[in-house]
């Protein structure tokens, strides 16, 4: 790990002036991934912009049929949210799948989606929940917000401050994790509501991806014995010594059947 | 037994200070003027150094020094000795390349040493390393057994024809042809041990220290035998003579093995430091663990065996390719021979075996042993053949390991060993009991209604312990002895420090060798100290691996108390007015037999050390060491069975129960026995389900973290079932046989029989290791096809 510099301002206002006034400024939130490739010396920024001091960053509330959860928000936090249970259970049992309870106890809703990591859970929760993405200067809806392969709508000196979801009818998330890293090798979440089924997918693609042919599938009828027949093609699939293409397009039809069912 | 003697189950003595953070592991000491050391390792798995530029980096704020494999040649500083020496088939001895610390000219492993940086801080060493430039020209590599024996492979030593070290045999290969020329079944069966690595807790690390005024060298060093350790550094390696050489491995954060080899490092920041005058610590990064702790493992067996009619074992014939990796480690010659070959006849009456074993260098990290080394090869292939051959007979898996059994004792094998003691029917009714063996049918039955389907397995094995004697092995190749030494000091108000040879490093030695004392003392377990891993405090020692402490070190220990005993009784008998004939000993007392006349063995050593009413011939003093050479291995035995259930959907393979019985000898503490097992199983698990270390074909290691490199979780384990049935060994005084590696040998191939369990039905009839859920998958998927 390179020498940097260390900033921990106490309003957004003083982390976008910090970031602007670094050569390479670099934004900490939870540090669970940027932290371990700085280790590795891939990444070496002159500087990071910590957000914990940041308290309007944090936080969990429910507004009508709008939950709203802080940039800051740890997963564990949001695992155990009663709010969140309550509004979107799927996605609370989703956060309480990530890493381990050390990654979760510390990782943030805003530094998982900004690292954009293709085997993340958060992708596939926000776009199968319609959900919008709320920096410090304009509201972005999770489609246009990720932009594949560890690439996002930010720029470079954008804040997140907290992502609303629209409450669904029903959801949930069902991942088959990477035995090392307990990352997704393929994670699926499907969301119902009045307007159709999302059904978005992690881990199997460069990027959070959803599955059309599911989509209207379910929207006919959302029950799981819909989704038989429809096969993926292993060759736009990632394949990898854990998973091969073949291997992840067969658990992606599994994910997304165990997933609807797990809607009930 | 007293309440602190052999069978208790005593809370560890050392546990308190590892679980306050108390411990003092090497990266916790630092020296006055300590400088840090980073390793420049090479990116490439093969190639030639053609240039290395150090001017930039030795120009860097706080460098002291940017030494070379050219500089070190140059001081005379030769390369790692291997301390096994193997002989082909044909007569001639294994080829045995050099294994410079630092890379001269060519580099032979991604992680291989090239240069190092010392500098005032490790973080100022590690931004200068950055500066080295090293300028390679790169070679295609032989990364895999298989590319590094075809034609025309690219040579790891250009000296080793074929990458071949050595063509070695065991067993009567006529026999073997002639009982499978008269079986009336053979099954055969390729399959592979794959590679691990070994990832002990604490990385590797070590401090080289010169004082220039004693002209003394000190070694601080993660090590599992730090007397060994001095012995090749300072004889082989260094020059540096016993005397003015010290070697100390203070706690050490696991080993399994990967802990007992004489490492480049260890020379590195011993040479670095004499050549600075200064203290210079390294400490490897997980990263760097990854790519230069030895691995384990990595076989390529086709394995056959013959039988008659009845399921009676005839003949076994295994022919294994072993990867040794890119140099010769300590022991990376043994493992694949006389701890592999040596098991192959398990707990079974096989009359004739022969194994063939090519041990083949490639451009990998070197490999050595990993707990087990050899024995869980050995049983691996031995259990999945016999499972294969009860399936070809359609015979029980039970029945026909019942049929095969060793029942009578002394046993001498068709490969060298001689079994001394064993019940072999005991541990595996047991096992089956434990496991509801024969409840499993209703269970799988259950679990089908689930969409699961359920497998039962189940392996009975041998190993072999505490290799010795000393001049056997020495025939065999051993540059080492493999005896144990064992001082008793008792101080002059009775209590006790016992020092020993042997190293712990998890094993809980403070407390099992403190018990041994309370046991034939009657010293009570507060009263001991264990003093261990410093050359400089016990006599000589060959360490900890093999299952050896208890077996060979713990006899040591047990030989030292009875001089202590013979000379306390003449000092007794003096006091007393007695002969010593008639004093008897017993939990801690000296008494004149028949009478009410005692002394304590406090009183007794008050007295050795203040002899003011002394007997005339006798020396004051009450401070024993013994050696002690075992007069054969001990051979530990056991019977495990898993019970798994595998998702067709997915080819996830849950483990539901996992019982083991096992004969280890003589329990001295069931509680660090049962730990021992538990870590063991989870490694043999791991190794089951899932680890394995890739390497590409250009010789990158793939599986270099904990991101793709799979370790056993406590959520991947069940809770165990385990028992002990007791069958002593007879030639060592405490009947003890050792624990610590039957975990990882046994329950590796019930795993896989449990698995091929649940899938026989769709005609499936092995699974390579790891089980992983996509190789499962694709095998229920073919299968089906």
């Amino acid at each position: 790990m390179q020498t940097f510099d260390y900033h921990r301002p106490a309003s957004l206002a003083g982390a976008l002036e910090a970031l602007r006034g670094a050569e390479d400024g670099k934004i900490l939130a939870g540090g669970q991934s940027l932290l371990p490739i700085m280790k590795l010396d891939l990444v070496g920024p002159s500087a990071l912009v910590s957000l914990k001091g940041i308290a309007e960053l944090r936080g969990i509330d429910r507004e009508g049929d709008t939950l709203r959860i802080g940039a800051m928000t740890t997963h564990a936090e949001v695992a155990e949210s009663d709010v969140v249970r309550d509004a979107i259970p799927g996605l609370a049992a989703m956060a309480h799948g990530i890493g381990d309870a050390q990654v979760r106890n510390v990782g943030t809703l805003g530094g998982a989606i900004a690292h954009a990591d293709p085997a993340a859970d958060y992708p596939a929760a926000l776009v199968a929940l319609e959900a919008t993405v709320v920096t410090d200067r304009r509201h972005i809806a999770a489609d246009d917000f990720f932009r594949g392969f560890f690439t996002t709508a930010l720029e470079d000196d954008e804040i997140i401050t907290e992502v609303t979801f629209p409450v669904p009818d029903k959801a949930a998330y069902a991942k088959f994790p990477n035995p090392a890293s307990r990352y997704a090798i393929v994670g699926v979440m499907v969301a119902a509501r009045r307007g159709g089924v999302r059904v978005a997918v992690t881990g199997a693609g460069r990027g959070v991806f959803r599955v059309e042919a599911m989509e209207h599938a379910l929207s006919d009828e959302f029950a799981a014995g819909t989704l038989d027949g429809i096969a993926m093609a292993p060759d736009d699939l990632v394949s990898d010594m854990d998973a091969s293409g073949e291997y992840r397009a067969h658990l992606l039809g599994v994910m997304a059947r165990r997933a609807v069912e797990a809607c009930g | 037994m007293s309440e602190t003697g052999i069978g208790a189950a005593l809370r560890r003595k050392e546990d308190a200070r590892f679980l306050t953070g108390t411990g003092t592991f090497t990266d916790d000491i630092s020296r006055p003027g300590q400088l840090y050391a980073h390793i420049v390792r090479s990116p490439y798995a093969h190639a030639k150094i053609t240039a290395i530029d150090t001017t930039e980096a030795a120009a860097a704020p706080g460098v002291a020094a940017v030494l070379t494999g050219k500089d070190m040649a140059a001081d005379g500083v030769n390369p790692l000795p291997c301390g096994w020496q193997i002989h082909s088939r044909d007569g001639s001895p294994m080829a045995e390349p050099g294994h410079p610390a630092l890379a001269v000219d060519t580099v032979r492993h991604v992680g291989d040493r090239v240069a190092v940086v010392v500098a005032e801080t490790r973080h100022q060493a590690r931004e200068a390393g950055a500066l080295v430039e090293v300028t390679y020209e790169a070679l295609p590599a032989a990364a895999s057994i298989t590319a590094a024996l075809a034609d025309g492979a690219p040579l790891v030593h250009e000296d080793v024809p074929g990458n071949l070290c050595f063509d070695w045999e065991i067993g009567d290969a006529a026999a073997v042809d002639e009982a499978f020329a008269e079986a009336a079944h053979v099954v055969e069966l390729d399959l592979v041990n794959q590679r691990l690595i070994p990832n002990a807790i604490e990385p590797r690390a070590a401090i080289g220290e010169y004082d220039a005024a004693s002209d003394m060298t000190t070694l601080y060093t993660t090590s599992q035998n730090p007397h060994l350790i001095r012995l090749l550094l300072g004889a082989f390696v260094m020059g540096l003579p016993e005397h003015k050489l010290r070697v100390v491995a203070p706690d050490v954060g696991g080993g399994f093995g990967s802990k007992i080899f004489h490492y480049p490092e260890e020379v590195i920041v011993t040479w670095a430091a004499r050549r600075l005058g200064r203290p210079v610590k390294w400490t490897a990064t997980r990263s760097e663990s990854f790519q230069s702790d030895a691995h384990g493992r990595d076989h390529v067996t086709h394995g056959e065996l013959a039988l008659a009619e009845d399921g009676t074992f005839l003949g076994l014939r295994v022919s294994t390719k072993a990867n040794l990796g890119a140099y010769l480690s300590t022991f990376g010659s043994a493992v694949p021979t006389y701890l592999y070959g040596t098991l192959f006849a398990g707990c079974y009456k096989t009359p004739a075996i022969y194994g063939n074993v090519k041990a083949v260098f490639t451009h990998t990290v070197p490999v050595d042993a990993y707990r087990g080394a050899g024995r869980p090869e050995a049983a691996f292939m031995l259990e999945r053949l016999v499972d294969l051959a009860a399936r070809k007979l359609s015979m029980s898996p039970v029945v026909i390991r019942r049929r095969n059994f060793i029942e009578a004792f002394p046993y001498a094998t068709p490969v060298a060993l001689e079994y001394d003691a064993g019940d072999y029917h005991a541990t595996l009714d047991m096992a089956l009991q434990l496991a509801d063996y024969d409840g499993f049918e209703a269970r799988r039955e259950e679990a089908r209604g689930r969409g699961k389907l359920r497998g039962i397995g189940l392996s009975t094995f041998v190993e072999a312990c505490g290799i010795a004697p000393s001049a056997v092995a020495g025939a065999l190749g051993a540059r080492a002895g493999l005896y144990e030494s064992g001082q008793i000091r008792v101080h002059p108000t009775g209590s006790v420090t016992v020092y020993t040879g042997t190293h712990s490093h998890g094993q809980g030695h403070e407390t099992t060798f403190a018990q041994l004392v309370s046991e034939h003392l009657g010293v009570d377990v507060d009263a001991v100290d264990v003093v261990h891993g410093d050359s400089a405090k016990s006599s000589f020692g060959m360490g900890t691996y093999g299952s050896r402490s208890l077996a060979v070190g713990g006899n040591a220990i047990y030989m030292a108390m009875q001089k202590v005993i013979e000379k306390g009784r003449k000092i007794a008998a003096h006091l007393m007015e007695a002969s010593p004939d008639d004093v008897e000993f017993e939990r801690g007392v000296f008494r004149v037999a028949g009478t009410d006349k005692e002394k304590t063995l406090g009183e007794v050593a008050l007295t050795a050390y203040v002899p003011h009413d002394y007997p005339e011939d006798l020396e004051p003093g009450l401070d024993e060491t013994a050696f002690y050479d075992p007069k054969n291995f001990t051979f530990p035995a056991g019977a495990h069975v898993v019970e798994v259930e595998v998702d067709p959907e997915t080819g996830t393979v849950e483990l539901v129960n996992v019982s083991c019985a096992d004969d280890v000898g003589t329990v001295v503490n069931p509680m660090i026995v049962d730990g021992q097992m538990h870590g063991g199983l989870a490694q043999g698990i791991g190794q089951a389900l899932l680890e394995r270390a890739v390497y590409d074909d250009s010789g990158q290691l793939v599986t270099g973290s904990y991101m793709n490199y799979t370790m056993p979780r406590a959520a991947d384990l069940p809770s165990f079932t385990l028992g002990t049935h007791v069958t002593e060994c007879t030639h060592n005084p405490l009947g003890v046989k050792g624990v610590g590696e039957v975990g990882s040998i046994g329950v590796p191939p019930a795993v896989i029989n449990a698995v091929v369990d649940a899938l026989a039905h769709l005609g499936v009839t092995h699974v390579e290791m790891p089980a992983t859920p996509e190789k499962v998958w694709r095998t229920i998927r073919d299968a089906q096809a």
